[in-house]
C-alpha cells in the first residue's frame, strides 16, 4: 500500500544514499508512514522492512528508540510543549499546567474530541522563546514560541473549526 | 580582542542575516561575495591547502568538544574511499539554538562551508543531520540546494573542474544522544543512535565505515569567512587559543535572552547585564551554566562574572565552555530543583548501552525527585553524590559525564540549597 502510494517519494528517499546502504533510508521512510498515518502500525514497519531488505523487528526497535515515532495513536494533533530547563525558567511548567487544565486533561492526555494530545517534550531549541511547543500532525511540525495560555487556546480553537468545515475529515483521509 | 560586532549594530561574520536582509535567497548570498571563495578553492587550490588555512586559523568545533578542526580534516584516511562530510544539525542541548538561527537566517554560508569541507577532504557528499523537530528547515534547506544545483554550484563537474558534489538532508527523530557523533553516524545508518567505541574515529571509520568528518553547523559557516580572508585574519578575533567569533545562545533568568556573536573571551559580565540587559523582576544572579543542561554550576561571584568566555578560562572556574549556552539562573531558584530538572533530561536521553549512564541517571532523577519534594534527607543529598560519582569516568561517550556536572556541583558548591530542603528530615 505505501510502496504503491509513495513510489515516488520512496525512490527519492532511497537514492540519497549508496545503493548497498538503503537501510539508512529507514528513517525518512517512517517519517513518510507517519506523516501519511500519524502513527506507525506493525503492517507499516513490515512494509518499510520489506522495502528495504531488513527485518521488522529491526524496524521496530528503532521506531520505540527515537521519541518522535509514534506506535500508538494520539490526537490528530500534538501539542509538544518544551518544560526543559531553561524553559521552565521562563514559565513554561505553568504554562503546560494551565493549558492542560483548561483543556481539563492530565499532561500526556488526549482531549475528549480525539484532536489534541497535550505534552511534555525535551529542549526544542528555542529556549530564549519560551513558553514554546511545537505543533506534530500529518503536515509536519510547526514551531509556535512566545506562547500565552490565551494564543494556544485560540490555535486549538481554530484548528478545531477548521477540523469541522472539512466534516471531521483529516484532508488526506479523504484520498483513501 | 578584536572590536569586531555584535548585537550593537556593527558587522556580523556568522548571524549575517542581521546585517543583510534576505541573505537566505540565493542571489542575495551572491551578491555579497556567496560562493566566490567555494569556486575559488576548487579552481584554485590544493584540498591540502585548504585544510592548511582552517588549521592554521585556529577554528575549533563549536559543537561543544572543541576540537581543532583543521586537525580534524587532517586525520581524514586517504587509503580508504569514499569521504564524507557529515554536518552535525541535530542540536539538542538544553540552551542551545544557535545552529537552527544560522540555519535559517543565513543558510548559504553553512552550505558554501559545507562545500569548502567536502573539497578539503575530497568528498563527493555530503549529508546534513537534523534533528527530526527541524522538519520545516530541512524543507527549506532541500530548496536552497535545488537552487544550488540550478546555479550550477552543486553537482558534476563544477566550475569547469572535474570536482562534483551533492549535499543531502536526513532527518533524525527525536533523540539527544544523535548529536554524539558516532551515535549520529550509526542513527544515519538506520541504527539505534548509540555511541561507537573509539578509537576508530570518524575520519578513518566514519559513515558506513568510510571516512569521515562530522562538523557541527557553526564551525562549518566558520570556514568561508576563514579562506576569504585568511587565517591571520581570524586569529585576532578571540583570545590565543580561543579564536574567531562565537554564537552565544543566552537564555534563562536574563532580560533579553537570544544569540549574541561576540569573539571567545568576551566576559561572562558582559553577555549577561550589556547584551542580555542583566536579571529581571530586580533580583540578583546566582549561578551559570555556561554548557547547557551538561554544566557544571558556576557559582556567579565577581570573579566568574569577570571571566573570559574561552576554552581556557571556564575550566578556572570548575566548568566548561561547551557549546557556550549560557543558561542564567537568579536567587529566586532552588538548586534541587534545578538539579532534577536536568537529570529528569538526561535519564530521558541516555540511550541505555552503558549500564552506569542508564542506572545512574534513572536514580539521579528519582533521588532529586524525593529531594525536592521535601521527603529527602541528607542522607538522600550523600547517596546522590554517591551515584553520580560512579558514572564518572565509566561510559563509552559524555553523556553520562554531563549528567553529573550538575548534581556534583550543585551539591558541593550550594549545600545550603540542599540542606534548605532536607531540614529535619534525618531520619536518625
Amino acid at each position: 500500500m505505501l510502496a504503491e502510494k509513495y513510489s515516488q517519494e520512496i525512490n527519492n528517499i532511497i537514492e540519497k544514499y549508496p545503493p548497498e546502504e538503503r537501510r539508512a533510508a529507514v528513517m525518512p521512510l517512517l517519517h513518510l508512514v507517519q506523516r501519511d498515518q500519524l502513527v506507525i502500525d506493525r503492517a507499516s514497519m513490515g512494509e518499510v522492512a520489506e522495502i528495504l531488505g531488513i527485518t521488522t523487528t529491526e524496524v521496530a526497535s528503532i521506531v520505540g528508540f527515537y521519541s518522535l515515532y509514534y506506535d500508538q495513536p494520539g490526537g490528530k494533533y500534538r501539542i509538544q510543549v518544551c518544560t526543559d530547563l531553561p524553559c521552565a525558567l521562563r514559565g513554561a511548567d505553568q504554562f503546560m499546567e494551565q493549558l492542560c487544565h483548561r483543556l481539563g486533561i492530565e499532561p500526556g492526555g488526549t482531549t475528549r474530541d480525539g484532536l489534541f494530545t497535550i505534552e511534555p517534550v525535551m529542549c526544542l531549541a528555542a529556549c530564549d522563546k519560551a513558553p514554546m511547543f511545537q505543533l506534530q500532525s500529518g503536515e509536519g511540525i510547526e514551531y509556535h514560541e512566545n506562547q500565552t495560555v490565551e494564543n494556544a487556546l485560540s490555535l486549538i480553537e481554530s484548528l478545531r473549526a477548521q477540523v469541522a468545515h472539512k466534516g471531521g475529515h483529516h484532508r488526506r483521509d479523504e484520498n483513501e | 580582542m578584536s572590536n569586531l560586532q555584535s548585537g550593537n549594530g556593527h558587522t556580523h561574520i556568522l548571524l549575517r542575516h542581521r546585517d543583510i536582509p534576505d541573505i537566505d535567497n540565493l542571489d542575495v548570498y551572491r551578491e555579497n561575495g556567496g560562493f566566490k571563495v567555494f569556486e575559488k578553492v576548487v579552481t584554485t587550490m590544493e584540498p591540502g591547502e585548504v585544510t592548511e588555512i582552517v588549521k592554521a586559523s585556529g577554528l575549533r568545533g563549536r559543537g561543544g568538544a572543541g576540537f581543532p578542526t583543521g586537525l580534524k580534516w587532517s586525520f581524514i584516511d586517504e587509503h580508504n574511499w569514499p569521504h564524507y562530510v557529515v554536518a552535525n544539525a541535530d542540536e539538542s542541548e538544553p540552551g542551545t539554538f544557535k545552529d537552527r538561527e544560522i540555519m535559517e537566517g543565513n543558510p548559504y554560508q553553512f552550505l558554501e562551508g559545507i562545500a569548502i569541507c567536502a573539497y578539503a577532504i575530497k568528498a563527493n557528499a555530503a549529508y546534513i543531520y537534523l534533528r527530526g523537530e527541524f522538519w520545516q528547515i530541512a524543507e527549506r534547506l532541500d530548496s536552497h540546494i535545488e537552487a544550488l544545483e540550478m546555479d550550477s554550484i552543486l553537482g558534476t563537474d563544477l566550475f569547469g573542474t572535474d570536482y562534483s558534489l551533492k549535499i543531502y538532508t536526513h532527518l533524525g527523530a527525536g533523540a539527544y544522544i544523535c548529536g554524539e557523533e558516532t551515535a549520529l553516524l550509526e542513527s544515519m545508518e538506520g541504527k539505534l543512535g548509540q555511541p561507537r567505541l573509539r578509537p576508530p574515529f570518524p575520519p578513518s571509520y566514519g559513515l558506513f565505515g568510510k571516512p569521515t568528518v562530522v562538523n557541527n553547523v557553526e564551525t562549518l559557516a566558520n570556514v568561508p569567512p576563514i579562506i576569504e580572508n585568511g587565517a591571520e585574519w581570524y586569529q585576532a578575533i578571540g583570545t590565543g587559543k580561543s579564536t574567531g567569533p562565537k554564537v552565544f545562545s543566552l537564555s534563562g533568568r536574563v532580560v533579553h535572552p537570544g544569540n549574541y556573536e561576540l569573539p571567545l573571551g568576551t566576559t561572562f559580565r558582559e553577555l549577561i547585564f550589556e547584551h542580555g540587559g542583566g536579571i529581571p523582576d530586580g533580583r540578583s544572579i546566582k549561578a551559570i551554566m555556561a554548557a547547557g543542561a551538561s554544566s557544571a554550576l558556576i557559582v556567579a561571584d565577581e570573579k566568574a562574572l569577570d571571566t573570559p568566555m574561552d576554552y581556557e578560562s571556564v575550566p578556572d572556574l570548575g566548568a566548561q565552555l561547551g557549546s557556550a549556552s549560557i543558561i542564567v539562573i537568579d536567587d529566586s531558584i532552588d538548586i534541587p530543583w534545578l538539579v532534577n530538572k536536568t537529570a529528569h533530561f538526561f535519564s530521558h536521553e541516555s540511550c541505555g548501552k552503558c549500564t552506569p549512564c542508564r542506572e545512574g541517571t534513572y536514580w539521579m532523577m528519582k533521588l532529586t525527585e524525593r529531594i525536592v519534594s521535601g521527603s529527602g534527607t541528607q542522607d538522600d543529598v550523600a547517596l546522590l553524590h554517591d551515584v553520580a560519582s560512579q558514572v564518572q569516568t565509566k561510559c563509552l561517550c559524555a553523556l553520562g559525564e554531563f549528567a553529573i556536572e550538575p548534581v556534583l556541583s550543585g551539591i558541593e558548591r550550594f549545600p545550603a540549597d540542599f540542606e534548605a530542603v532536607t531540614k529535619g528530615k534525618d531520619i536518625s
